[in-house]
């Protein structure tokens, strides 16, 4: 048996971020814990613009590596690119310390992470841990390792190395989530809850490889692909290897019904993974979503479009109906994320409408992502702003009058919150069209349709939220907007820059998006 | 290469916008008077537009045509034909009367200690006249839409920020109302490129061009199944009609108006509004030319009972901006009725009532802004015998509610009476039924100028004082509006009658 040949270059993206991930570990042992932190950000942020130099090298390059393991195409380097641009803000909303003003009025700088987590909440230990002022700075190696895994979620073309990839980028995931520093018990139990729900999703995406690997033979996607236009009748292995799958990937994306964990995780997880998780995870999944449904079950389209529909359907309607009733601002973006869920998949299901270029459905999707992405991002960064002595603050009450107060911070959400709702001259907007005409000329007129009420439903709580800030007299218990730091300053303001520009001037994104738009 | 005048119309404001954010916060003076600045500049170009506009010359004028969107198949394309004209001459005179007439606004509101409200304000309405320049420059439809979606946005900036207790609630209702059939004519909007990017179609690609499009459904060559157009143009027609608004579709329209203050429901009912009635002319008459025949007489219906209940309404009214908004859903029914009339001589006169309209309400409920604004009170059982103590301000009070009402001699009256005529050879019953309504104008009108200005001095009203120079400033060139459209109109019917010409032409072409 000859040993695999590996395309260096080709991997570098990947290879550069898991490197750095390994070398986080190494920081972590033998650099002393004051340069530890500075030497983490340090590494990290080096590490994702090296990636990012290297995806822009590889432009254009359509080559399979690791023995076909890992295609390197106009997706895949497009998503791999969405997640390196946003990961470098999301890293610096990690790297976040802002300054609290304790009790006795004496002030410090403090991250969003318990000091130590192996200490019970409330108890000496963790008393004593916080007065030393250590740090949980492993944050840094796991984000890396969890940006690695999800460099290679839509990359792979073979089912084995994606369900390595879905089990690299959840495993930090799971631990992220339950670092909170305040309400450390909610934070606990969101990332239970993760773990148990998503290794359940886990072993539903593994079922269905078996079940698909024992239909075709193989776990190549195009291997599958070949089997399914072969054979004919008997496809019923096939079937249900397709809905196991569906199952993973849909609960990875957040899609009803799979979305439950998606509030309390949001909620409980500390505001920057939460911004990580609802960012380029959502790139990552929608990625591997696309190419499993685009490369390996296309013969199986009758099959799994009009499922998709029905999800679609589902998740854009509770989405935008549930966040309706929320109270907490983090818990109203968690159902608004799942509405947008829903809006994503109805570009998933033009997928196989080739335009002109590109497929349309791909391209209409990718160029989504990566407008979400981005305010997304923003909006959590800003949510970590709010701020009262004891923390963060995202019960919705509480940010009543915040626009009277800090009028930039609250012009600057209510900015995102106008791009969430698909307000024209923002990047929302345009995606939102996309998408939608996607849908529409691949015969989804009806998804459209459903689409656009769920999006005046919508528009009706992000509007909510604007008038709390701007309309209502701050009270009392107004929280106080905290100072951002530089770096933090800069993740918003590259948000603010392409929301506006992706809003106003789209043209050369998509079609970077519509050149991209072709699976290997 | 020439220089882009369209592109500079709508800049210049939402530059001034801008300039007017950035003036240091302790020099509120100096932002309010940089924002009329901006807006007188803003009227210059317009006039300039406006003496080098060649009514014989081609349909759209100043043409600009750019690369914008060609995923979408989207281009930047301004040009000026004379209905657009007169409508960017009517935003272009109102803007800097209403900063001047909203001068003090920005520092009435309760601030919480922030103190940009006055720039905030100038400059919210400076965005709002730039987008709604655009609206009525752009030829192509998602370039319109861009700009009739997120002109809601300073809109409502505008309506929660300042003014009645229950803005908020008045604010969020005008933008759900008004999201909402934007968000249907969206949908819409995205079934035209669908529509357009047929392989067999007559376009190469998905188009928004409006004139391509209304070319080829003029001649018959889109090649859709006319249901598929029913549904389209039902999609435009309810934002337009919600926007407009055409009852039923109106109930947001009097709340905003009460709530916000005059200077903003004038922005609202003169200007912004208008860009419904216009688009109804320039994207539902071209791009569906069949459905409009096909819709007309329901439109029609709807408009009539709109007149009528506007009306009487009005005349129920206790509340004197609450009358005054009422009599604007009446109005709005005569411009639309013009419309779908579909002959030259009402869609000239709709287009001619969406100016005079602009100009008769803006005296109208801008005077009455500045008398409520002595005493705080909108109730008319409140006043009483002002024209003793305000004899300027209750006689300017009466020429716009005279205008109002379309006394001849007063610009609504030429536009009112070409509607008429126009409609009556189509539709004689509706003609009638509206021509009835002229009646109870003449009562809301006149019995809210007889409980408000004539009789004794009711008490509270004995030192109301006369209108001051700033407040003269807005109203003078108001009613001399008012009067020089009344007795001369031709120059504006010049440049109105040859674009509702092709429109005519155009719509009816489907027939052909």
């Amino acid at each position: 048996m000859t040993t695999p040949e590996v395309q260096y270059g080709l991997l570098a993206p990947m290879l550069i971020v898991f490197s750095v991930a390994v070398l986080g570990v190494l920081v972590e042992a033998f650099v002393p814990l004051r340069a530890r932190r500075i030497t983490h950000v340090g590494l990290a942020l080096a590490g994702l613009v090296a990636a990012l130099a290297a995806i822009l090298g590889l432009a254009g390059t359509e080559a399979s590596a690791m023995s076909g393991a890992v295609a390197i195409d106009g997706p895949t380097l497009f998503l791999q690119g969405t997640i390196v641009l946003v990961s470098i803000p999301a890293i610096a909303l990690l790297a976040e310390r802002t300054v609290a003003v304790t009790g006795a009025g004496a002030e410090r700088r403090i991250d969003s992470f318990t000091p130590q987590a192996s200490t019970t909440p409330g108890s000496v230990a963790e008393k004593e841990a916080i007065d030393a002022g250590v740090a949980q700075t492993e944050v840094f190696p796991l984000a890396m390792f969890a940006i690695g895994g999800m460099l290679l979620f839509p990359a792979s073309t073979d089912l084995l190395t994606m369900f390595v990839a879905l089990e690299v980028l959840s495993l930090p995931l799971y631990l992220l989530c339950g670092l909170a520093r305040r309400r450390r018990l909610l934070s606990q139990e969101a990332a239970l809850k993760y773990f148990l729900l998503g290794a359940f999703s886990s072993a539903f995406f593994l079922f269905g490889v078996a079940f698909l690997y024992g239909y075709a033979g193989t776990v190549r996607l195009d291997g599958i692909a070949d089997a399914i236009a072969v054979d004919g009748q008997g496809r019923s292995l096939a079937l249900i290897g397709t809905a196991l799958l569906a199952v993973g990937l849909l609960f990875k994306v957040g899609a009803v019904p799979f979305h439950s964990w998606i509030p309390d995780v949001y909620q409980g997880a500390p505001t920057p993974v939460t911004a990580l998780m609802a960012t380029v995870t959502k790139v990552a999944a929608f990625g591997a979503i696309l190419r499993i449904f685009g490369v390996a079950l296309p013969g199986l389209e009758s099959s799994w479009r009009p499922m998709l529909w029905v999800v679609a359907i589902a998740t854009m309607v509770l989405g935008s109906v549930v966040a309706v009733t929320q109270t907490d601002v983090k818990r109203m973006l968690a159902y608004s994320s799942v509405a947008h869920t829903g809006f994503i998949l109805t570009g998933v299901t033009a997928l196989g409408d080739s335009g002109e270029v590109g497929d349309s459905g791909v391209s209409a999707t990718m160029f989504y992502l990566l407008a979400y992405a981005f305010s997304t991002l923003g909006g959590f960064a800003i949510i970590g702003l709010a701020r009262d002595e004891r923390g963060e603050v995202s019960d919705l009450e509480r940010w009543a009058g915040i626009g009277r107060r800090s009028p930039l911070v609250a012009a600057v959400f209510g900015l995102f919150l106008l791009s969430f709702a698909g307000i024209p001259l923002t990047s929302g907007f345009i995606g939102k069209f996309a998408v939608f005409s996607a849908a529409s000329g691949a015969g989804g007129a009806a998804l459209v349709v459903v689409g656009v009420v769920c999006s005046a439903i919508a528009a009706f709580f992000y509007v909510r939220v604007i008038v709390l800030m701007f309309f209502t007299g701050p009270g009392e218990r107004t929280a106080t907007i905290v100072r951002p730091t530089a770096s933090v300053s800069c993740a918003i303001g590259v948000s603010v820059v392409v929301t506006v520009a992706l809003g106003v001037f789209p043209q050369p994104v998509l079609d970077l998006a519509a050149r991209a738009g072709n699976f290997l | 290469m020439t220089t882009p005048w369209l592109t500079v119309l709508w800049v210049l404001p939402m530059l001034g916008a801008i300039v007017v954010a950035l003036v240091p916060a302790a020099r509120p003076t100096v932002a309010r008077s940089v924002a009329v600045g901006f807006a007188a500049g803003t009227l210059a170009v317009s006039v300039a537009l406006a003496v080098s506009f060649d009514s014989g010359g081609d349909r759209y004028q100043f043409v600009e045509d750019h690369s914008w969107i060609a995923a979408f198949g989207a281009r930047y394309t301004l040009g000026l034909d004379g209905i657009g004209l007169v409508l960017v001459l009517l935003t272009t005179v109102l803007t800097p009367l209403l900063l001047v007439a909203g001068w003090y606004d920005g520092s009435r509101v309760a601030n919480y200690g922030s103190r940009r409200v006055s720039h905030t304000y100038m400059a919210l309405i400076l965005v709002v006249e730039s987008m709604v320049l655009v609206s009525f420059l752009a030829l192509d439809v998602l370039l319109f839409y861009i700009f009739f979606e997120a002109m809601l946005i300073p809109m409502y900036f505008l309506i929660g920020g300042f003014g009645g207790v229950h803005r908020t609630r008045a604010a969020v209702k005008f933008l759900l109302y008004n999201l909402f059939g934007g968000l249907v004519m969206l949908a819409a909007v995205i079934g035209l490129y669908v529509v357009t990017a047929r392989p067999d179609g007559p376009f190469d690609g998905g188009t928004f061009d409006l004139r391509a499009i209304a070319d080829a459904a003029a001649s018959g060559e889109l090649g859709v199944d006319p249901t598929v157009l029913n549904a389209l143009f039902l999609g435009f027609m309810f934002a337009f009609a919600i926007k407009a608004p055409l009852w039923p579709f109106h109930s947001w329209l009097p709340d905003a108006a009460v709530q916000s203050t005059p200077a903003t429901a004038v922005l609202m009912m003169s200007v912004v509004d208008k860009v419904g009635t216009f688009a109804m002319l320039r994207f539902c008459l071209e791009l569906f030319p069949g459905s409009s025949q096909t819709f007309a007489p329901w439109i029609i219906t709807l408009a009539v009972i709109g007149i009528v209940y506007g009306a009487i309404l009005a005349i129920g009214q206790t509340d004197m901006m609450r009358l005054i908004a009422y009599t604007s859903i009446s109005h709005f029914g005569f411009i639309i009725l013009g419309i779908f009339a579909m002959t030259g001589q009402s869609q000239a006169g709709a287009t001619l009532y969406m100016v005079n309209h602009g100009i008769s309400t803006a005296a109208l409920f801008l005077i009455a802004g500045f008398l409520v604004s002595r005493r705080g009170s909108r109730a008319i059982a409140d006043y009483g015998g002002v024209q003793k103590v305000a004899p300027v301000l209750a006689g300017t009070f009466l020429i716009s509610g005279l205008a109002t009402l379309s006394l001849p001699g007063l610009a609504p009256f030429v536009s009112e009476f070409l509607v008429l005529i126009g409609t009556f050879g189509r539709y004689g019953v509706a003609a009638i039924v509206a021509a009835g309504a002229l009646v109870l104008s003449a009562i809301y009108i006149l019995w809210l100028y007889q409980r408000v200005m004539t009789g004794p001095v009711r008490e509270g009203n004995e030192t109301v004082p006369d209108l001051v120079r700033r407040e003269l400033a807005v109203v003078v060139p108001l009613i001399a509006l008012l009067i020089v459209l009344g007795v001369y109109p031709k120059p504006a019917l010049d440049v109105i009658t040859p674009a509702v010409q092709s429109t005519i032409v155009d719509s009816s072409g489907g027939q052909r």
